[in-house]
Formats: structure tokens, sequence, C-alpha cells
């Protein structure tokens, strides 16, 4: 397995503190992410996520935390199949880390690992395609965006 | 549904930060030969050839020879299909980090409006925000 990895990140005028509830607390994980979220922010702690709640045919993840470490890191498996434990070749990671930068500003950065095994997140990845879909154009900028990970400076 | 062998390859060969380096460099170009990449990379050229022929194998670039050196060029149409997946989670994390951010943000004025509040009728307005510690009921 080679572990593909995704890395993006965004500047955020708010503490650390309200950045780390954003991310973990079931009400407001409703807002920006899943229509139902069963999280705890525990590590071993296993949940789910429900996308498409009102429809016909719910999607629903599970969820299992590997790492809570407030305010700094929060990290869990998902997208593995339904009823079975989350281990590294059935799911892939998604690890938020947050940087405080002084009292007001919060540099939160994403992963998700393993993204080899990504044919499991078929259910989402079509949610997105239908509501998303575009022509994917190859163009230098667009990949250096892409895979900024992959040659920046990372430490 | 499982992957074949070859999209295994694929996204091995996706994997590596030099090769997408190359990629990179090859997208911005157009073509370019091992000597001229081997120019904007700290590797050796020899380890560059070596990349460059993996990367034919599994069909994201051509190589056409001319004289000593062979000519690159991506296969835009492989390279698309192959960013294609991945692109779609970058772009699915874009969206819900930009989210996060505008609901942390907004918590935040809030926050900061309750405590320099002179005018305490603002305060309501936080009935919404995002910051309210709600325990988890879902």
């Amino acid at each position: 397995m080679n572990n593909f990895t995704i890395e993006r990140d965004i500047e955020i005028e708010a503490p650390v503190d309200v950045v780390w509830r954003t991310i973990t607390e079931p009400e407001l994980i409703r807002t920006w992410f899943s229509d139902v979220a069963d999280v705890e922010a525990r590590p071993g702690a296993v949940g789910s996520l429900t996308f498409r709640a009102d429809t016909d045919a719910p999607h629903i993840v599970g969820i299992t935390v590997v790492a809570a470490d407030r305010p700094h890191r929060f990290s869990y498996r998902w997208v593995y199949p339904p009823g079975e434990r989350a281990t590294e070749a059935n799911s892939t990671l998604v690890t938020f880390t947050l940087v405080a930068d002084g009292d007001e500003r919060t540099r939160l950065r994403v992963t998700e690992t393993g993204l080899d095994q990504m044919d499991m997140a078929d259910a989402e990845k079509q949610k997105f395609v239908e509501d998303h879909r575009h022509g994917w154009q190859v163009q230098g900028d667009r990949l250096r965006d892409l895979f900024a990970s992959g040659h920046s400076s990372s430490p | 549904m499982n992957h074949s062998a070859d999209d295994d390859d694929l996204w091995e060969a996706m994997a590596d930060p030099t090769r997408r380096k190359l990629l990179d460099l090859l997208v911005a170009r157009g073509q370019a030969t091992a000597t001229t990449l081997t120019a904007d990379m700290p590797v050796s050229r020899q380890a560059i050839s070596k990349h460059l022929s993996l990367l034919q194998r599994v069909g994201l670039i051509d190589g056409h020879r001319e004289g000593r050196e062979v000519r690159y060029e991506v296969r835009e149409q492989r390279l698309a299909e192959a960013t294609e997946a991945l692109s779609e989670v970058a772009n699915r994390w874009d969206r819900r980090l930009r989210a996060i951010k505008h609901l942390a943000e907004q918590a935040h004025a809030a926050d900061r409006s309750t405590k320099e509040a002179t005018n305490p009728a603002s305060a309501p307005a936080l009935g919404d925000a995002p910051h309210r510690a709600v325990d988890g009921n879902g």
C-alpha cells in the first residue's frame, strides 16, 4: 500500500479552541459536514456520519476516532465497510491539525491518507460527483495546487 | 469494486512526490527530456530517467526518441483520469475547510461582540452562532 495522501489547509481568524469545537462537536459537524453526526472526540470511539439523511437512500459512514488531543489534533478512520473494524487496510485516515497563531488565528490542516483505498468511498464520491460534475482540465496550476503537499517545504 | 492491477500501478506511480513534481514540470512545459528536467530537480539524471520510465510504463507520459535523447510529454487524458478521483477528494476538503472557517469566524465574532458589547441588543444573534456548546445528541 502506498498511503496516498491529500493535504489541504486554511487560515482561520478564530482562536484554536473555537476551531476545535467546530470540527469535533456533533451539532457543529452537522453544520459543515454530514447531515447527522454521531461522533465523540475520544480515541477509540466508534461513531457514524449520515449523509443524505433526508432522502430515501441515506448513506451512513462509520468512523473510528484515532486521536483526540484537544485542541491540536483530531483524527479518525472512515469509509471502511459497514460492520468491520477500521484498519489501515480498509479505511482512510483523516487528520485535522490545529496550530494557534496568536490568540485570534488558527492554521487548520487536514490530511487524508490511504486514498488508494478510495473505491470504498464510492457512495460519498458519487454524491460529490452528482453535485459538482465538471470537466477536470489538466493545468499546471491546478496540478501544483492539488499536489502541493508533494513538494512544498513540509517539516 | 476492486482496483485492477493497472490501477494499483497508477496509484503507486502517482504516490511518489518526485514523480508528481516531474508530472508538474511536464505539464507546465509541454515537453522535456531527462536532461532538461534534471536542471530543475534535486536528484540525479539517472534517478529521473528511472522515474520517467515508470511513468511511461503506466501510461501517464509518452516518450519519443530524438537523437540521443528521449523527449517526454504528458498523456493528458490518462493523467486527467488518474487525477480526477483525487481532485474530487481535494475539492471536497476545500469546501469543508471553507465552511469550517466561515463557522468558526462567525462564532468568534459573536464571542467577541458579546464580550465587548456595549449594546446588548446584538447578543441574541448568537442563537444561531455555531460556537454554542451543545452536547452531542446525534
